[in-house]
């Protein structure tokens, strides 16, 4: 450290006042970097403005402080900031996008969107649903199994935070091929297979072990994430809305609960918002927190009796930025300011300085505030439940910012100034991508392309994975990920929250990052069309969306450039959908020494369904029942798994049709609450064919198509059969239901294509009439099932 | 004594996590059912006003040291002459998954000669890790389980699993002998199996963590103290079974129903 920049205050604990007051430009740099505090040069001018008006140097805890409130992974400088593009100026992606899309659907249904920790929808008899999805890809890329625990803990605290009890979890990772070759892998690097080994793990044992099932989700393979790992974490929890208590005050007292603080977990925002580097494991090792999903289970237990007895005021989990986000953010929300005494936090041991207590980041903490008069009942519940819990400062009506560590003031700060960072500009630029249409013959037989697609990672069983996962506690998984004996991939999962009602909740998600390759506009769009479709197929409706972006440097033009695409998409396709957004994060800075992440945007959808006994799942039900294809193909194989197994990108990527999506969507929904609808699987990785397959082998029959009976033939059976067009879907009907199902889709693009066979085989004829695809139902299932097996 | 009388305990600690749908079972039969944390039942000492325990699945104290192993110290120590007594009146006590665990970790089951001061049996870890999936189990008990009195001896049931540590195993050099042990008392109850009812031999996935001689739950000598690694509360609805849509008639309930059906039944004839 230079020693001239900081000083060591006389105090009996580590405490250093940062010499900001005449600092050069670039010493306010150094000071950012020493400190780990990812600040900018115009960051840290306003600082040095601030301060010089009050005539001091900053302490050390309030740089540390300012630089996590400020923070990309705590204020979403990128998605709030002005872009520039061409000639345009965006004022904010988040409100001209994404907040927007919401604001003109007008949902009367939506009780709280992007403003609390969890997107808040009504559900049923005085019950709202609280969603919220988060990224953990950087802690995941250091330290693959505690970086994805804690990231389930901390989407499950958020839930918590809005007074909601955790009823599923959702789990969508992006992993390096795991054969990938050790020989290329870069110093400091770790191999995709141990990540995926240690992510998957990290899941399942949090999940799991705090009893909450992990219900969808979804793994996907691309070279770029190698470098980048892509780890998200989903929650979904309940809450009677009128215990959704939001009214904390000057004079209630701020009580943190739960774990105790330490070390883990230092400089873990600042961390999510750099590049990772070969040194990353070394430098930000200390970043990823330690799990103990059995202190979050306490802690949830303490919490939800608070909530049902009304004593607390309002609560937050302590997440990215630990206590000096939490504390900022409630006392700024409240219109309060806050005093806190740092050294009443209880340590996991002594020797932390006042700022290392302040932003670490140690797990299973959770801040309340409490009106006085409650703080006994509200201490001899946690004390019931083995949870510690300690009073530290209080709400103040004077809208300053003030720590204390053994009785000396470490910071003193205007809220005002903490909560308005310098408006961040950034430049983006649109780079369409040199793509082809690749030329290659068709092969004369389908059947072997089918077989080694349905061995294809993205689209082979990922049975043993969720087999690690508790899918069924709780006991009111009433759709579950595999279905029945072959364990077949139903599109979403229903679960039926309340005893005393037959409503159901669909969760399901769509991602298709290799589609950005070729244009991050159509990326998204796919996205969400395939989230909104999934849930469909089960029989979800009036849905609600999240998303989260896992994209790479903002601070690079072309970066910016597509995610400003695919936020144009986001607000396209959701008004024409009419799906608002209930929720959203963003995770940049996806980079490593492999390279940026593929711009990879989740979307995941949370659905009503009116009545669970009319769920639909994706296996055939009975011999003779008619198959029907749903929705228009076109040659749409740019990014698809076809190509790809061929070693091509190709350029013509799906597009998304959305209002006639809409309107196939709401006959679809119709035909299902009629109960015509035996089986329905979407179409999507591997298009009709592998939809066929997967419906097949979820049962014990077979299947005929006959590619002569679509209305407007493709010119090749494997473009027909592969092509990933957007917004279709294959569905089994009875015989004795046609009429009225015809009825009910008619005007929509609706063809009868084949039928359910006794025999297991699905048998395809192509355009001229020949067979193009004959497998046996046990060799699809068998391909399908080898390539994740625990047993290979 | 009518349904409506009998009183079950649900005990949980920290990091119980399958209290509620265990209470649930219990009152949509009929019964009374708590489920109370460890600490309040040691306040209030309050044990023998209860007619039923049980002690469900979760991760307690997250499965520390041994699966089950903290609790069940934490039980015997705080709560063993209570205990004790509960059990010589023959009030019945379950458990399920982790419960199961606890059962065997107090030394409660098998209990060949009563009461262990020491686990005679265990529940290792999974063959082939945690494991979520749905399982067949066949009832071999000639009737002194009270908690399979409403189920046929030789009926194949439908159940699932979570866990990474339900490997039944008893000390190798005695297992034969033990094994014939428990046949003799009665004690064997439910065996993994296919869904003829063949059993599995220890055959990964029928017999999912590779228990010895498929054994997936037993009982004490009386039958009145019962863990099984399968979750009944999971199963007691027929829209909780993987493939319920498939089936043209909806049955009103799961297997699951039948094992608090017979505890129910039981209590109800016996007081």
């Amino acid at each position: 450290m230079s020693a001239n920049l900081f000083l060591r205050k006389n105090t009996a604990f580590s405490l250093f006042e940062i010499n900001t007051l005449e600092a050069t430009d670039q010493q306010l740099q150094a000071i950012s970097n020493e400190l780990g505090l990812s600040l900018s040069l115009q960051e840290m001018k306003a600082i040095q403005t601030y301060f010089n008006a009050k005539g001091r140097n900053p302490t050390d805890v309030e740089l540390q402080t300012i630089a996590q409130t400020w923070s990309e992974h705590c204020f979403h400088k990128t998605f709030k900031g002005k872009i520039r593009i061409d000639d345009k100026e965006i004022s904010s992606l988040f409100r001209t996008y994404i907040a927007k899309a919401t604001e003109e659907i007008k949902p009367r249904w939506c009780i709280s969107v992007f403003e609390d920790n969890a997107g808040i929808i009504s559900f049923d008899k005085g019950y709202g649903i609280a969603a919220k999805v988060e990224t953990h890809n950087h802690p995941s890329a250091v330290e693959p199994f505690g970086g994805a625990a804690t990231g389930v803990g901390g989407v499950i605290r958020d839930v918590l935070g809005v007074w909601a009890d955790p009823i599923a979890c959702t789990d969508v990772l992006g992993f390096g091929p795991l054969n990938y070759d050790y020989a290329k892998l870069p110093a400091g690097m770790k191999h995709p297979k141990y990540v995926y080994m240690g992510v998957t793990a990290g899941i399942g044992t949090y999940g799991n072990n705090m009893g909450i099932p992990t219900v969808n989700g979804a793994i996907y393979f691309d070279d770029s994430y190698t470098g980048n790992v892509v780890v998200y974490c989903g929650c979904i929890g309940l809450l009677l809305l009128n215990k959704y208590k939001k009214n904390a005050k000057a004079g209630h007292l701020i009580v943190v609960a739960g774990g105790k603080t330490g070390r883990d977990g230092i400089h873990g925002v600042t961390f999510a918002s750099a590049e990772l580097t070969e040194k990353s494991e070394e430098v930000s090792r200390p970043a990823v927190q330690i799990a103990d999903p059995i202190q979050e289970e306490k802690l949830k237990r303490a919490l939800m009796e608070i909530r049902d007895r009304e004593l607390g005021s309002a609560t937050t989990d302590l997440g990215g930025g630990g206590m000096s986000s939490a504390i900022g953010e409630t006392a700024e929300r409240f219109g309060c300011g806050a005093t806190i005494e740092l050294d009443k936090v209880p340590l996991k041991y002594a020797g932390l300085a006042p700022w290392e207590i302040y932003i670490s980041e140690s797990q299973e903490r959770m801040l309340l505030t409490v009106p006085p008069e409650n703080t006994e009942k509200v201490m001899a519940i946690f004390e019931k439940e083995d949870v510690e819990a300690t009073a530290v400062g209080k709400l103040t009506s004077e809208k300053r910012l003030q720590l204390s560590f053994e009785g000396v003031t470490v910071a003193d700060m205007d809220m005002q100034f903490l909560f308005a960072p310098p408006k961040s500009v950034k430049t983006a630029t649109l780079q369409p991508v040199n793509v082809e249409e690749p030329q290659f013959p068709e092969p004369a037989n389908l059947t072997e392309t089918l077989l080694r697609l349905m061995a294809a990672p993205n689209i082979a069983s990922k049975e043993s994975v969720v087999r690690m996962y508790d899918h069924e506690v709780k006991g009111n998984t009433a759709l579950k990920p595999l279905h029945g004996e072959y364990a077949g991939p139903n599109d979403a999962a229903v679960i039926k929250p309340l005893d005393n009602s037959w409503k159901g909740l669909a969760i399901s998600c769509g991602m298709n990052p290799n589609y950005g390759k070729i244009d991050a506009y159509w990326m998204a769009a796919a996205a969400i069309d395939e989230a909104v479709r999934n849930n469909v197929a089960v029989g979800g409706r009036r849905i609600a969306l999240l998303d989260n972006f896992v994209w790479g440097n903002p601070e690079k033009p072309e970066r910016l450039g597509s995610l400003v695409r695919a936020c144009q998409a986001c607000y396209d396709v959701a008004t024409a959908l009419k799906t608002p957004f209930i929720s959203g994060k963003d995770s940049l800075y996806n980079e490593s020494p492999l390279g940026t992440v593929t711009p990879t945007l989740l979307i995941t959808a949370v659905g009503i369904v009116p009545d669970v006994r009319l769920t639909v799942s994706i296996d055939a039900k009975a011999p003779g029942n008619l198959l029907y294809i749903i929705g228009k193909t076109y040659p749409e194989l740019g990014g698809s798994e076809y190509y790809k197994l061929n070693g091509f990108l190709g350029k013509s990527v799906p597009k998304v049709r959305a209002v006639q999506a809409r309107k196939t969507y709401y006959a679809l929904t119709k035909a299902i609450s009629a109960g015509t609808v035996k089986a329905c699987h979407d179409l999507s990785e591997g298009g009709l064919a592998v939809a066929a397959a997967e419906m097949a082998l979820a049962s014990v029959y077979g299947a005929e198509l006959d590619l002569r009976k679509l209305a407007e033939p493709l010119k090749r059976d494997d473009f027909t059969l592969f092509s990933e067009s957007n917004s279709r879907f294959l569905l089994e009907v009875a015989e004795k239901d046609r009429e009225s199902f015809e009825a009910i889709m008619k005007g929509k693009a609706c063809t009868e294509i084949g039928k359910v066979t006794r025999t297991p085989r699905l048998v395809i004829r192509g355009f001229k009439g020949d067979v193009t695809v004959d497998a046996s139902v046990a060799d699809l299932r068998a391909s399908w099932k080898r390539t994740l097996s625990s047993e290979a | 004594m009518k349904r409506e009388e009998i009183k079950t305990l649900i005990m949980r600690v920290g990091g119980t996590n399958c209290d509620a749908e265990t209470q649930r079972a219990f009152r949509e039969l009929g019964a009374q059912a708590e489920t109370l944390h460890l600490n309040e039942v040691v306040k209030r000492r309050n044990l023998m006003d209860y007619n039923a325990l049980v002690f469900p699945g979760g991760f307690a104290h997250g499965d520390y040291v041994r699966s089950g192993a903290i609790w069940a110290r934490l039980v015997m120590a705080k709560l063993g002459k209570e205990l004790k007594a509960f059990i010589d009146e023959g009030r019945p006590i379950l458990g399920i998954c982790n419960g199961f665990q606890v059962l065997v970790e107090e030394g409660l089951l098998p209990g060949f000669e009563g009461v262990s001061a020491y686990p005679e049996a265990s529940l290792a870890p999974n063959i082939r890790g945690y494991q979520c999936r749905w399982v067949y189990l066949k009832n071999e008990n000639r009737g002194n389980c009270i908690f399979t009195g409403k189920v046929p001896e030789g009926k194949v049931l439908r159940m699932p699993i979570a866990h990474g540590e339900g490997r039944f195993v008893l000390p190798k050099e005695k297992e034969g002998a033990l094994l014939a042990k428990l046949y003799e008392n009665d004690m064997v109850v439910f065996r993994y199996c296919d869904k003829n009812g063949v059993a599995a031999e220890e055959k990964y996935p029928v017999n999912p963590n590779g228990a010895f001689h498929d054994i997936a739950g037993i009982c004490n000598r009386e039958g009145t103290v019962f863990g099984m690694m399968p979750h009944p509360e999971r199963a007691f609805y027929w829209w909780q079974q993987p493939d319920w849509t498939r089936q043209t008639q909806m049955t009103q309930y799961g297997d699951g129903k039948l094992i608090f059906e017979s505890i129910v039944e039981h209590l109800a004839k016996r007081c």
